[in-house]
């Protein structure tokens, strides 16, 4: 853990926010990123500037890419999706993200551990190949059936669980270094 | 249906037995059974832990044995001369096992005998010693040699197994021995912990754990607890194996782009890439004789199995029924291959003849994985989902026996069984 270097003020905004952010992730970052990681986690507009990323009207909020039964070709009607955050990667010189791709229960550990793979690099070369996002700003992680999102055991669940993870540095589910 | 649990208990409850973190349920039995009756042996009341009853349970879950309680005999046969073979012949025993111990400068001196029930014949006349701690594992021994005098095949009761419990959000890398007894925790993570696998000395264990953010495959020395990332390159790292002569590792990495299968040294350092081909290659396993690996891959448009050369890249794909085969296994005499294949929908465990390529699907769980055999080749444990909760299940590679390992309390994912303890 780093040491803790947050203003009061700061640090009674992210306790207000109730979130799962770590307080290592805050304190890495400077004290205007972090008005700014309050803002991405509350979705408010506390600091007078607008966050597209959060704002549920905005595509950049929507952060699923969905894929058939033990497919990892990315379907058509994601294509406005991966745009939006391709065009957002490439008109923000700061922003990252991971791609985290995981899969429906059915099937063994490992061999869905190298689909969600598949899944997360499926969406990454949609980002680089089409729309030229830098190779640097995106990383690729699989969880395979390890983290679903839906607990059911039906075709349902099974749909939310087979996706890949559109995840900005700063947010909570960004892998911590 | 046979609760065992219920003697288990009845049984510690007389002899202050090692509590069993998982319970084992038997649900069917071999086409033969044996029936066997035991005495408890001389002087066992005074051992920190009971013999007979761990035999006694041994040969129970394998399925090919009935015992009978020869305890409440009068008098109870305590060495050879003692055996009253009518007694024995009206509770229909075949066989009966008789035994006294007594103490040894180190421990406790154990002599037993396994008869013939109707002439009294000696099978097995032995005398073992073992201190306090060393009791169970020597039950299991003798459990190990009554199987083999019988049936004429090695037993497995002497190993142990590895497993992944799931509570909440904590994951617990367990090992216990084969009867779910003696669990001890080797890891607690709060991310995934996958793929345990036994080196052959049974001394270590590799594993994917997922504690750096992302999956990176540990080795993991039982005895000091030493642990050495032996692979973490860029991307994941997953799917270990051990060569048949524990000098290296199969692994399954994403370095180089899609998932290839490499192979390290035990000890880690640099990777050489062995499958080419498809998007996917993963879960390698070893043929027994070292020289080829086993695979799952995608490059024929859906997962099937593949055997390679360690040597060569030209694959030979092994199963052909079915849209989706994965996770296989060789058994010790590289006759049998276990395999998780889907049947109607479901993720079953499956054995193929190797010569013959006949297929047999031996289970009705709906979500199977991670089948491996036991060190004589006669059982398979594998994960399932029993009652929408993930558990241990083991089937006889014949199908027709079948036990659930049902733990306290989670989810029990992911189990490996070892080797033969020395």
């Amino acid at each position: 853990m780093k040491k803790i270097g947050l203003s009061l003020l700061v640090a009674s905004l992210l306790a207000a926010c109730a979130s799962q952010q770590t307080t290592e992730q805050a304190t890495q970052q400077q004290p205007t990123t972090q008005t700014q990681a309050v803002v991405d986690k509350s979705g408010a507009d506390t600091a007078g500037k607008y966050n597209p990323l959060t704002d549920p009207k905005n595509i950049l909020s929507q952060r699923n890419v969905f894929f058939d039964f033990d497919k990892y070709n990315v379907k058509e009607e994601f294509t406005a999706l991966i745009k939006a955050h391709a065009g957002y990667l490439n008109a923000t010189p700061a922003a990252r993200v991971s791609l985290q791709g995981n899969c429906d229960e059915r099937g063994t550990a490992e061999y869905n551990l190298a689909l969600g793979q598949r899944r997360a690099d499926a969406v990454k070369k949609a980002m680089q190949t089409a729309y030229g996002v830098d190779a640097k700003k995106v990383e690729t992680i699989s969880y395979g059936k390890e983290r679903p999102v839906a607990q059911g055991h039906d075709e349902a669940a099974w749909a939310q669980n087979r996706r890949t993870e559109i995840v900005y540095s700063g947010e909570a589910k960004f892998p911590k270094q | 249906m046979k609760w065992f649990r219920f003697l288990l208990v009845s049984m510690a409850l007389l002899t202050g037995a090692a509590r069993a973190d998982i319970a084992i349920e038997i649900v069917g039995v071999g086409s033969q059974q044996y029936p066997i009756a035991i005495a408890p042996f001389r002087g066992e009341v005074s051992l920190p832990q009971s013999l007979t009853s761990v035999i006694g349970n041994d040969l129970n879950l394998s399925g090919l044995f009935r015992v009978i309680n020869a305890g409440d005999m009068a008098p109870v046969p305590y060495q050879p001369s003692e055996v009253n073979s009518q007694a024995l012949a009206a509770r229909g025993a075949q066989t009966v096992l008789v035994g006294q111990v007594g103490q040894a400068a180190d421990g406790y001196k154990i002599r037993f005998w396994l008869l013939e029930a109707a002439t009294r014949r000696e099978l097995i006349a032995m005398e073992v010693t073992a201190q306090a701690k060393q009791l169970r594992r020597t039950a299991h021994q003798i459990a190990d040699m009554i199987y083999e005098k019988i049936t004429g095949e090695p037993g497995a009761f002497n190993s142990r197994i590895a497993y992944v419990i799931k509570h909440g959000g904590r994951n617990e890398l367990q090992v216990a021995d084969s009867d779910g007894y003696g669990a001890q925790t080797i890891l607690t993570s709060k991310e995934p912990i996958l793929t345990p696998k036994w080196s052959p000395d049974g001394s270590t264990l590799a594993y994917v754990s997922f504690e750096k953010q992302k999956p990176v495959v540990f080795t993991h020395h039982l005895q000091s607890g030493r642990r050495v990332a032996v692979a973490a390159f860029r991307g994941n790292n997953s799917a270990p194996a051990w060569s048949p002569d524990g000098s290296q590792l199969a692994v399954a990495l994403t370095k180089d782009g899609g998932t290839n299968v490499y192979l390290i040294n035990a000890h880690g350092g640099a990777a050489r890439r062995l499958t080419f081909g498809g998007e996917i290659n993963t879960e390698p396993s070893w043929t027994p004789d070292g020289k080829a690996i086993l695979f799952t891959s995608d490059r024929g448009g859906s997962p099937q199995i593949y055997r390679q050369s360690i040597l060569g890249n030209g694959a030979e794909r092994m199963t052909f029924t079915g849209g989706y085969n994965a996770s296989a296994k060789m058994s010790p005499d590289g006759k049998l291959m276990t395999f998780v294949a889907r049947d109607n929908g479901a993720y079953r465990v499956a054995v193929m003849d190797v010569a013959t390529k006949q297929v047999m699907v031996l289970t009705d769980t709906p979500d199977d994985d991670s089948p491996s055999f036991s060190p004589n080749g006669r059982m398979i444990l594998y994960e399932a989902v029993v009652d929408r909760k993930r558990s241990l299940a083991v089937v006889s590679s014949d199908g027709r026996v079948k036990q659930r390992l049902r733990a306290l309390a989670g989810e029990v994912r992911q189990p490996a069984w070892g080797p033969l303890l020395k």
